[in-house]
């Protein structure tokens, strides 16, 4: 059984490996290359991106995960992990740019303007509760890039090869099919 | 289709993504950025840190507006801002002015007798302070999206924190071994619903949040907080009072990624200069942690 793992630096990382457990897969905290060696795919929670990107680099890990990434190992970010692999960042390059995205950090505003709101998810019967976090607006997504579920016009979650991003928090609810069609791109 | 802001939920969403984190005491724009780019994952914008409030004393408020506005156009991160105890108005300001968290601090001088802000009435998050369960579960049961610790804000002495958080932990593990009628004896104590108490029992631990506050200086100290089982950590005047802000920024953000790595937070803690100096408890006028009911 593949083991998942699931950035630790700063953010919501243990109510992933919450999810992950429900799903009934092996995971585990990775903050070290070394942990990363032990994973074969790895979800990048939400958080700061300014604060994961600078722990990421200092760390060590930037370099072996921009491999793996590369490599093709799945890779799913929510919110501030949606950030760090898109291609740009508030029309500056991305950390990983792994899917060919621009996104606009906190775009919906501040806190006050952080929501709820139901989604329709392509190949979802019943919509998914999106809860969204000062969170980014993907502005643009390349052709290649698969969007799964839009809001107000705009992609919410897309998908490219190996990689998946949210802008809102599946972690937060109780509904695990986000992070089980992660796991569907794990061969 | 229906969108539904300022609900608990969300509120207790950016909590959950500050964890992990450091939240840094900033005065003013340069000193923002600089917590920004040291991976704080937000900053508390005050007009002067809790060590300046103990020595010049006085009546201590809501930071002036336009200083909040200048370390909210400074940076991305979340920008939070304290109020005093109580006072709804500074809160209300705050969340007009689009602050992200608002800490009602018992930093600041007290401005009701009776009571905190009703919390549930904002939409803005808020953060308190506690130093034991009975307190933390009314702010909690009055709104509060986000607990710390009390512990002695602007001493550079982390006792008082720790004190704290192993209290709430003894007082959860103790409602672990009650019956119902016992539990409900101690919610009435704590002035809480019994069904807060057993949602506390049932998670053993507090519903939100739970980050260390009040006296954390060095790397060893965040991680030491973090080892105990806090979510995340404050650092108030520990990294502006010291002689080297950035590097010590830097490192006690690394070290409380890294708590449990001993190796990590050796090597992030050489060479960053004199700590704040730091006052014993024992030797203080006033214990800020007592302010709050």
């Amino acid at each position: 059984m593949p083991k998942v793992g699931v950035l630790a630096m700063q953010g919501a990382f243990i109510e992933h490996i919450k999810m992950l457990k429900k799903c009934g897969v092996k995971t585990m905290e990775v903050r070290l290359p070394k942990e990363l060696a032990k994973v074969q795919a790895l979800i990048l929670p939400g958080g700061e991106s300014t604060s994961n990107r600078k722990l990421l680099e200092e760390s060590g890990l930037f370099k072996p995960l921009a491999e793996r990434i590369k490599q093709g190992m799945p890779i799913f970010g929510t919110c501030a992990g949606a950030i760090l692999l898109a291609k740009t960042v508030d029309s500056k390059p991305g950390l990983f740019q792994a899917i060919d995205i621009s996104v606009k950090k906190n775009a919906y505003g501040r806190q006050i303007d952080s929501f709820e709101a139901e989604l329709k998810v392509k190949g979802f019967p019943k919509p998914f509760h999106g809860v969204f976090i000062r969170a980014p607006i993907i502005e643009q997504a390349g052709k290649n890039v698969d969007v799964l579920s839009e809001f107000e016009g705009r992609a919410v979650l897309a998908k490219q090869n190996n990689v998946l991003v949210a802008t809102f928090h599946p972690e937060l609810t109780d509904d695990a099919r986000i992070h089980r069609l992660f796991l569907e791109m794990i061969k | 289709m229906e969108v539904v802001k300022g609900s608990y939920k969300v509120k207790l969403g950016l909590a959950q993504m500050l964890k992990g984190g450091v939240i840094m005491d900033v005065t003013n724009a340069e000193q923002a950025k600089i917590a920004e780019k040291a991976g704080a994952c937000a900053v508390m914008a005050l007009e002067r840190v809790p060590a300046d409030i103990r020595k010049e004393g006085g009546v201590a408020r809501m930071a002036d507006p336009i200083k909040v506005k200048e370390i909210m156009r400074a940076v991305s991160i979340p920008v939070m801002a304290k109020v005093r105890i109580g006072h709804f108005v500074e809160a209300q300001v705050l969340e007009a002015l689009g602050v992200d968290f608002i800490d009602e601090s018992e930093v600041l001088t007290p401005a009701d007798p009776f009571q905190h802000i009703d919390k549930h009435k904002f939409k803005v998050p808020f953060v308190c302070g506690a130093t034991n369960l009975g307190e933390a579960l009314r702010r909690i049961n009055e709104g509060a999206a986000m607990i710390r610790t009390k512990g002695e804000a602007g001493t550079g002495n982390v006792i008082e924190a720790v004190r704290h958080v192993r209290l709430i932990k003894q007082e959860i593990e103790a409602l672990k071994k009650m019956n119902a009628k016992q539990l409900a004896k101690e919610a009435k104590e704590y002035r809480v619903p019994v069904k807060l108490v057993q949602q506390v029992r049932m998670l053993g631990r507090l519903p939100v949040v739970n980050f260390a506050a009040g006296g954390i200086a060095t790397p060893s100290d965040a991680a030491m907080m973090m080892q105990l089982g806090c979510d995340g950590v404050f650092v108030g005047s520990g990294i502006f009072k010291s002689a080297e802000p950035e590097k010590r920024a830097r490192a006690i953000v690394e070290a409380t990624t890294h708590y449990n790595n001993p190796e990590i937070i050796a090597e992030v803690s050489e060479n960053l200069g004199e700590a704040m100096k730091g006052q014993d408890i024992a030797e203080l006028k006033e214990r800020l942690q007592e302010r709050g009911w």
